[in-house]
C-alpha cells in the first residue's frame, strides 16, 4: 500500500487533530515537570487555550479531503461537529475551573484526560474507515472512563465509572461485532467502499444483522433508548463538572458519527435503517418525557432531557434527506448551548452543604439569586422548545424535516413528547419563582456568571444573533455529506 | 414622517422592549425605585397606544390588502422572515391591545408590591408579543408570537396569582401547548405545500383538497383551545380566577382574539373546503357553548369565574359569526371581539376594584355596595348591560349582526344562540343584584371606599366606549369592511367554484 502523503502540506486536513495530540503529550510533560503546587490551574489554562487555538484552526484554516488511505476524511459537516466538540471541551474545562477543589478535580491529568477524549471525538468525526472509527471512539471512551472515576475516593464516582465501563465495553463490543460482520458481507472497512458494494446487489441478511449491532453500539454512545440506562446513574454519580462534560461534547461527537455511518456507509438500505432511527427516536422522545416526572435530582432530570434531546435530534435523521442533517447539526449545537449553559447556572448554587443537586433546594432561587434564577428558567423554557427561544428554532429544524419526509405518525408522537416534557421542566421553573426561599446561595465565580450571561443572550436573541450564520453553516456542512 | 409611515409596524412591536430595557436598569429595589418602575410602564404603554392610533389614522380603511407592509427574508429563500403588514382584520386588534395594557399597569399600581420589575417586565415582553401576534405576516412568526405569550402569561399566573395559581397556571400551559404544537406541524406542512410563509402569498395559494381537512383540524386544535371553545375551555375559568386582575384583563380581552383572528387569517380563507365542510360541527359547538356555558355561569359562587364563564358563551358568538361566512357574520365577530375586549376587560377591572379593598371574590361577600360605592355602581351597571347585550351599548351590536349573519346561513342555530340573549341577561342582572344591591348589613363592608382618582381613569374611558361603540359602531365597521369584503368574496368564490365542479362531475 502505498502511501498518500508525500509532504507535509498534505497533512493539512489533520491538523486540528495533529495539534491536540501533539498538545495532549506536552501538557503531559508540563503537568508532570512543574513542581509548583498550581500545576493544575496551568495545565488547565494551556488546555483551555489548545482547545480554543484548534477550534479556531478548523475554521480559519479549512482543508478538506480525505487521507491516510482513505482512513481519514475531513469535510464541512466534519468541520461543523469538531468546532462544536472543541468549543464544549473548552466550555466544560472553564466551568469547571471555580469548583475543581470541591470535586477532587483540582489534578493536571483532567485537563489532559479532557484534551484526549476530545482528540478521540475528533477522530470519530473524521472516521471514514471502521477500523478508525473504533479507534477513535476508544481512545474517547477510556478517557471517559477514567474521567468518570476521577474523584477515587468517592463510592458514587466510582461506580459510575465501573458502570460507565462496563456498560461502555459492552457497547463497543456490539459495536465491533456489528462491524465484522458487516466487513464479512461486503468485504470492505472503508465506509463509502462498503456503500458502493452494498448498492451492488440485494443486502443480504448478515449484512442488516451487521447494521442492527453497528446501531446498536453507536445508540448506546448517544444513550438513546433501549440503551440509555446508564446515563441518569452515570450523570448523577460523577462530579457535576464532569457531568457538564459528559452532557456536552460527547454526545456531540457521538450524533456526528451516527449520521456519518448511517449516510455514508448505509445509504443505500435507507429503508432499513430508517425504521431502527425512528424507533429509537419515539422511544427515547416518550420514556425521557415520562420518566423525568419523578425525577428530585436535578443532574437525574438532566440526564433524562438528554435523553429525550437525543431523540428530537434523530427526527432529523430519520427523515434521511439533507434538511434532516442540517436539522440534526443545528439541534446539536443549541442542545450544546442549553446543556453548558445549564451546568454553568447548577455550579454556581453553593450552600453551605455544598453544591446543589436537589431540585426543591432550588425553591424561591428567583428572589434569592435572580440572576442564576433567569438564566435556569430561559434554559428551561429554550429546553420545551417554546418561542421565541432558541430551543425552539432547534426543534423546527428537525420537525420540518420529517414534516417534509412525510413522517406525520413520528412527528405527532414527537410533538406531544415534548408536551409532557414541558411538565417537568416547569416544575424546576415552578420551585424556583413561585415558591418561597429556603436555603441562601454563596456568591459565584465571575466566569459561571460570564458563561450563564452568554448562553442566556444567544439562547434568547438566536433569531436576531445566532441563527442565520449558524443555520447557513449547517447548511453547508449537511450538503458535504450528500 | 416617511420613516415613522413605513416602520409603525416596527416600532409599535418593539417599543414595549424598550421599556423593558429601562425597567431592567432602574437601581434599587425601594417604594421610590418601583414607583419609577411604575412610571416607565406607564409611559411606555401609553406611547405604544399612542403610536397605535396614529398607525390607525394612518390606516387606509378603502384598502383590503396588507398596508405598511415590510418584508425581508431571513435565510435566503422563502423560510422564516420578518414580514409585517396589517389590514382592516388585525388593525383593530392592535389598537385594542395598545388600549387596554396602559389600564392594566394603572390596575396594578397599588395591588402588586412584590416583584414589581419583573412584573412589569412580563407584562412589556407579553404586549410585545401581542402585538406581534396581529402585526406579522409570516406564519412561523407568527407561531413564535402566538406561542412565545405563554412564557409571561404562566410567571403572571404562577407568580402573582391567588392561592391555587400553581394548578390554574399548569392548567392555561397545557392546554394551550398541546393544541399549539399541533398547530406547528400544520404550518411546517403549509410550507413543504405552498413553499414559502409568507402569510400574503399563502392567502393565494391554494391547498389541495385532502391536506385542507387536517390542517384545519391541526388549527382548529390550537385555535379553539385559545379561543376557547366549549369543551375546550376548562383552562380559562381556572386561569382568570386565579390571575391577578390585569393579568385576567389580559386574557379576556386579547389572548382570547387570538382565537378567532386566527380562524379569520388562516382556517377561512386557506382552507375554505375544510371550513365549509366542518361549519355545522363549530355550530354546533358555538351554540353548546353559548347555552351550556351561560347556564354554568348562572350557579358560579365567584365573581370571577362567572365573567369568565360568560366570556366562553361569547366567544360561542365569535365562532358562530366567522363559520357564517359572511359579510354580516364575519364583521359582527370581529365587533363582538372588539366590544367583548372592552366589556370584559372593564369587567375585570371592576372586580379588581373591589377585590382590591376585600381580598374576597365571592358573591355573597358582597351585596349593599351601592350606598357606600355609587360611581362604582354605575360603571358596574354600564358593562353588566354591554355584557347582556343591552341596544346602546358595544355588546347589542357584535351579538346582533353575528346572529343576522346566521340566519341567513342556519335559523336553527340561530334560534339556538339567541338563548344566550336570554340567559346572559339572567346571569349578569343577578350578579349585578346581588352585589351591587340589597341591603348593605355585612359589616366589613360599611366603611369601603368609592371608586380612587386613578380607578376612574381606568374606568371612565372605557364606560365611554362602551357606550360610545352602542350608538356609532362605524369606525370598526368602516376599518374593517374592506378586507371582510374580500375575504368573503374569496371564500365563497372557492365554495363556488367547488360546488361548480361537484355540478360538472355530475
Amino acid at each position: 500500500m502505498n502511501s498518500d502523503l508525500t509532504s507535509f502540506a498534505d497533512l493539512a486536513p489533520a491538523f486540528p487533530e495533529l495539534m491536540l495530540a501533539i498538545g495532549a503529550i506536552v501538557l503531559l510533560m508540563v503537568g508532570v515537570f512543574t513542581s509548583s503546587k498550581n500545576a493544575n490551574q496551568v495545565v488547565l489554562g494551556i488546555a483551555m487555550a489548545l482547545l480554543a487555538l484548534t477550534a479556531l484552526l478548523e475554521v480559519a484554516h479549512p482543508a478538506d479531503g480525505v487521507l491516510f488511505n482513505g482512513a481519514f476524511v475531513q469535510d464541512s459537516f466534519a468541520r461543523f461537529m469538531k468546532v462544536l466538540v472543541l468549543i464544549g471541551s473548552a466550555f466544560a474545562l472553564a466551568i469547571s475551573v471555580s469548583s475543581a477543589d470541591e470535586h477532587k478535580l483540582n489534578k493536571f491529568e483532567y485537563p489532559v484526560l479532557v484534551v484526549l477524549a476530545t482528540l478521540g471525538m475528533l477522530m470519530m468525526i473524521s472516521a471514514n474507515d471502521l477500523i478508525s472509527l473504533y479507534v477513535g471512539l476508544e481512545l474517547q471512551s477510556l478517557s471517559l472512563y477514567v474521567i468518570a472515576a476521577f474523584k477515587r475516593d468517592s463510592s458514587k464516582a466510582t461506580e459510575a465509572g465501573l458502570k460507565y465501563f462496563v456498560l461502555g465495553a459492552l457497547s463497543s463490543g456490539m459495536l465491533l461485532y456489528g462491524s465484522s460482520m458487516v466487513y464479512g458481507f461486503t468485504g470492505h472497512t472503508q465506509l463509502d467502499e462498503i456503500a458502493r458494494a452494498i448498492s451492488l446487489g440485494e443486502p443480504s441478511l448478515g449484512l442488516i444483522v451487521g447494521l442492527v449491532f453497528v446501531m446498536a453500539g453507536l445508540a448506546f454512545k448517544i444513550s438513546a433508548v433501549p440503551f440509555h440506562m446508564w446515563t441518569p446513574d452515570v450523570y448523577q454519580g460523577v462530579p457535576t463538572p464532569v457531568t457538564a462534560f459528559f452532557a456536552s461534547a460527547p454526545k456531540v461527537a457521538a450524533m456526528a458519527l451516527f449520521v456519518r455511518v448511517v449516510f455514508d456507509t448505509f445509504e443505500p438500505i435507507a429503508r432499513d435503517w430508517q425504521q431502527i432511527v425512528i424507533f429509537i427516536s419515539i422511544a427515547s422522545m416518550v420514556l425521557a418525557a415520562f420518566a423525568a416526572i419523578g425525577q428530585k435530582n436535578i443532574k437525574r432530570l438532566i440526564a433524562y432531557s438528554s435523553i429525550g434531546h437525543v431523540g428530537f435530534a434523530l427526527v432529523g435523521l430519520s427523515a434521511g434527506s439533507q434538511i434532516g442533517v442540517e436539522g440534526v447539526a443545528v439541534y446539536m449545537a443549541i442542545y450544546l448551548t442549553m446543556t453548558l449553559g445549564l451546568f454553568a447556572c447548577i455550579l454556581a448554587l453553593k450552600n453551605d452543604e455544598g453544591y446543589v443537586e436537589q431540585i426543591d433546594d432550588l425553591a424561591g432561587l428567583a428572589q434569592s439569586r435572580p440572576f442564576v434564577a433567569a438564566g435556569i428558567a430561559i434554559i428551561m423554557f429554550s429546553l420545551i422548545g417554546l418561542p421565541p427561544l432558541a430551543g425552539f428554532f432547534a426543534k423546527w429544524q428537525v420537525f420540518l424535516a420529517a414534516i417534509e419526509a412525510q413522517l406525520f405518525i413520528l412527528a405527532v408522537i414527537g410533538v406531544l413528547a415534548s408536551a409532557v416534557s414541558a411538565f417537568y421542566y416547569l416544575r424546576v421553573i415552578k420551585v424556583m419563582y413561585f415558591d418561597e426561599v429556603v436555603h441562601q446561595f454563596d456568591d459565584s465565580a465571575l466566569a459561571l456568571r460570564v458563561i450563564i450571561a452568554l448562553a442566556g443572550f444567544l439562547i434568547v436573541t438566536y433569531y436576531l444573533t445566532l441563527g442565520v450564520p449558524l443555520t447557513q453553516w449547517a447548511q453547508t456542512a449537511a450538503g458535504s455529506l450528500f | 414622517m416617511n420613516i415613522i409611515n413605513n416602520n409603525i409596524l416596527t416600532i409599535l412591536t418593539f417599543l414595549p422592549l424598550v421599556g423593558v430595557f429601562f425597567l431592567l436598569i432602574v437601581p434599587g429595589n425601594d417604594d421610590l425605585a418601583k414607583n419609577n418602575m411604575r412610571r416607565i410602564a406607564l409611559a411606555t404603554t401609553l406611547v405604544t397606544f399612542v403610536f397605535s392610533l396614529v398607525m390607525w389614522a394612518m390606516f387606509d380603511s378603502s384598502n383590503p390588502g396588507f398596508q405598511f407592509v415590510q418584508n425581508y427574508s431571513w435565510i435566503g429563500d422563502d423560510v422564516i422572515g420578518y414580514r409585517m403588514g396589517v389590514d382592516g382584520i388585525s388593525i383593530l386588534f392592535i389598537v385594542l391591545t395598545g388600549l387596554l395594557m396602559p389600564m392594566c399597569v394603572l390596575a396594578s399600581w397599588e395591588s402588586v408590591q412584590n416583584r414589581v420589575r419583573e412584573y412589569f417586565v412580563a407584562f412589556l415582553i407579553l404586549e410585545f408579543l401581542m402585538i406581534g401576534v396581529f402585526a406579522t405576516l409570516d406564519l412561523a412568526m407568527f407561531y413564535v408570537f402566538f406561542e412565545g405569550g405563554l412564557i409571561p402569561m404562566f410567571l403572571i399566573i404562577g407568580i402573582w396569582g391567588g392561592k391555587k395559581r400553581i394548578q390554574a397556571s399548569y392548567k392555561f400551559f397545557f392546554y394551550t401547548f398541546i393544541g399549539s404544537v399541533l398547530m406547528l406541524l400544520a404550518v411546517m406542512a403549509m410550507y413543504w405545500q405552498a413553499g414559502t410563509l409568507d402569510i400574503a402569498k399563502l392567502l393565494q395559494f391554494k391547498f389541495s383538497s385532502e391536506s385542507q381537512y387536517w390542517l384545519w383540524l391541526a388549527f382548529f386544535a390550537s385555535l379553539a383551545v385559545k379561543m376557547p371553545m366549549w369543551p375546550f375551555h376548562r383552562w380559562l375559568p381556572e386561569a382568570h380566577v386565579e390571575a391577578p386582575t390585569a393579568g385576567s384583563v389580559i386574557l379576556a380581552a386579547i389572548l382570547l382574539k387570538m382565537g378567532g383572528y386566527g380562524f379569520l387569517r388562516f382556517s377561512l380563507p386557506m382552507f375554505p373546503e375544510a371550513s365549509a365542510y366542518f361549519s355545522n360541527f363549530v355550530f354546533f359547538l358555538s351554540v353548546a357553548a353559548i347555552i351550556i356555558t351561560s347556564l354554568v355561569a348562572l350557579v358560579q359562587e365567584d365573581i370571577k369565574k362567572l365573567i369568565a364563564y360568560s366570556s366562553v358563551a361569547h366567544m360561542g358568538y365569535v365562532t358562530m359569526g366567522i363559520f357564517a361566512g359572511n359579510m354580516l357574520g364575519i364583521q359582527g365577530a370581529i365587533f363582538q371581539m372588539i366590544s367583548h375586549g372592552i366589556v370584559s376587560g372593564a369587567l375585570f377591572l371592576c372586580v379588581g376594584v373591589i377585590y382590591d379593598r376585600m381580598h374576597t371574590r365571592q358573591i355573597d361577600a358582597y351585596g349593599g355596595l351601592v350606598e357606600r360605592m355609587p360611581k362604582y355602581a354605575f360603571a358596574f351597571m354600564v358593562f353588566t348591560m354591554a355584557n347582556v347585550g343591552l341596544p346602546g351599548t358595544s355588546g347589542f351590536v357584535g351579538e346582533f349582526l353575528t346572529l343576522m349573519g346566521i340566519f341567513q346561513v342556519n335559523t336553527w342555530v340561530a334560534f339556538g344562540a339567541a338563548f344566550g340573549v336570554i340567559f346572559s341577561a339572567g346571569y349578569a342582572l343577578w350578579l349585578y343584584r346581588r352585589v351591587i344591591f340589597g341591603v348593605l348589613e355585612k359589616e366589613n363592608l360599611k366603611a369601603i371606599l368609592d371608586m380612587s382618582p386613578r380607578e376612574m381613569a381606568v374606568i371612565v374611558p372605557l364606560i365611554i366606549l362602551t357606550i360610545f361603540f352602542g350608538f356609532y359602531p362605524a369606525p370598526i365597521l368602516d376599518a374593517t369592511a374592506a378586507s371582510v369584503e374580500q375575504l368573503v368574496n374569496q371564500y365563497q368564490m372557492s365554495l363556488g367554484q367547488i360546488g361548480a365542479l361537484a355540478e360538472v362531475a355530475h
